[in-house]
């Protein structure tokens, strides 16, 4: 089944974050991840991280900071 | 080494180590606005943003005078004292000279870090400063709302011995004395993800003295020579660059590395100064599109306590090697060579 969720990590300094949407990520077989930063180094490590766990991902400005939208695919490769 | 009571000291601090320096540019742009000292008994200063200062008693004694502080790099309070003073003895090194005195500097949230913490913090230096041969003699405590420990090192140096920042000449070799890296693993150990055995061996570089490193560069006829602290291995090969008037080619396939390392970089486990250091360095380093991300991320990364970059002859590099064989506190490696150049960029990073 396909989950999303949404993590704020504003006001976090990294590695926080990145082990927040690590733990995410490990704990949806597929789906999405919303996460929100305010720190340009937290949107450099995890999309960093979205590559290491081979994961796509899209960031954008938003009020506040900053939006990452991060698509866990699925191991059998289907489409969402 | 056991953790006394429940403080780990990494969880009270954001910025570890030397990641906790000042960015280079603003640095850069605070000294920029002080007076410098036109005494001409001042032989190394401010100007080369070198590691020590150097300052002539006599024609025949050379003063070194260094000072190094930071929150804490490591869990326990006694490896957190070894690496401080590691880090601070080896400015000293890094000028050729040899250490005597030392006064520690303590900032401390007393009511949240008792204070047998503190004392072993301190003993973990004494242990350090006395492995240098050097004696520590007094402090300053300070009650402060982050936990930093460091000294300032008293030391001299043999006149025709100054390794500074500013010697390095074209057709040298650079070799580097120390795996990279240790500020990313230290960031895993705050996420909790860097196995203990590699937190232990990033301990133990940070914690080793670069003394053989500096002997032998001292034995090698070094031109120059700096240690890998918070501005990374790129930031300060392009202070040695600037401050010598040369470009510098380096072959990052060739770097020591602490395992994991790179892993850790692709995991996101990148610390602030290693962004900070690669915007400070943007223009002014060129690297080649092979060198892959992760490992670019390794040469910014801010070191505590880490290796040093000896400029050689080429000629003199297998005497170097040689005298750091068999060295614990040393793993060599060739990353690079001394090119002419002057202007920007000062850097090439080859694979």
């Amino acid at each position: 089944m396909t989950q999303e969720m949404t993590i704020d990590a504003r006001g976090l300094a990294c590695p926080i974050p990145v082990i927040r949407v690590k733990k995410a990520l490990e704990g949806v077989a597929r789906g999405r991840v919303v996460v929100l930063v305010d720190e340009q180094v937290a949107v450099e490590n995890i999309t960093r991280l979205a590559g290491y766990m081979r994961c796509s991902h899209q960031c954008a400005a938003c009020e506040g900071g900053f939006r990452i939208i991060i698509e866990k695919p699925g191991s059998g490769g289907e489409e969402p | 080494m056991a953790i006394q009571g429940q403080c780990d000291l990494l969880q009270l601090t954001e910025h570890c180590g030397c990641g906790a320096k000042l960015a280079a540019a603003d640095l850069r742009e605070f000294l920029s606005g002080l007076p410098a000292s036109r005494d001409p008994r001042l032989l190394v200063g401010p100007v080369t943003f070198d590691d020590a200062a150097v300052y002539r008693l006599r024609d025949d004694c050379l003063l070194v005078q260094t000072v190094d502080f930071f929150p804490p790099v490591a869990s326990d309070p006694e490896t957190f004292g070894r690496i401080a003073a590691a880090n601070a003895l080896s400015d000293i090194y890094a000028m050729g000279g040899r250490p005597l005195t030392a006064l520690a500097l303590m900032c401390l949230p007393s009511k949240q870090v008792p204070l047998g913490v503190a004392r072993a913090i301190v003993h973990g230096a004494t242990e350090k400063l006395a492995e240098a041969g050097a004696l520590l003699v007094g402090g300053h405590t300070l009650e402060d709302p982050q936990l930093k420990f460091g000294l300032s090192v008293t030391g001299l140096v043999e006149p025709g011995h100054i390794l500074s920042n500013a010697g390095a000449r074209t057709g040298d070799v650079l070799v580097l004395t120390k795996p990279l890296g240790t500020g990313l693993t230290v960031t895993a150990a705050k996420a909790g993800l860097a196995p203990a055995s590699l937190v232990e061996e990033a301990n133990r570089w940070m914690s080793a003295l670069n003394r053989a490193a500096a002997e032998a560069a001292v034995q090698g006829g070094a031109h120059a020579a700096t240690d890998i602290t918070g501005f990374g291995l790129l930031g300060h090969c392009w202070q040695m660059a600037k401050a010598s008037g040369v470009r510098m080619r380096l072959r990052a396939g060739q770097m020591p590395l602490l395992d994991c390392a790179i892993e850790f970089a692709s995991m996101g486990l990148v610390p602030a100064g290693a962004y900070a250091n690669r915007r400070f360095l943007d223009g002014r380093v060129r690297i080649c599109e092979k060198v892959a991300l992760a490992l670019q991320d390794v040469l910014f990364d801010p070191q505590t306590s880490g290796g040093l970059l000896v400029c050689l002859p080429a000629e003199s590099v297998e005497k170097f090697r040689q005298a750091a064989a068999g060295q614990r506190a040393c793993r060599c490696a060739v990353v690079g060579q001394v090119e002419e150049g002057d202007g920007e960029p000062r850097l090439l990073v080859e694979m």
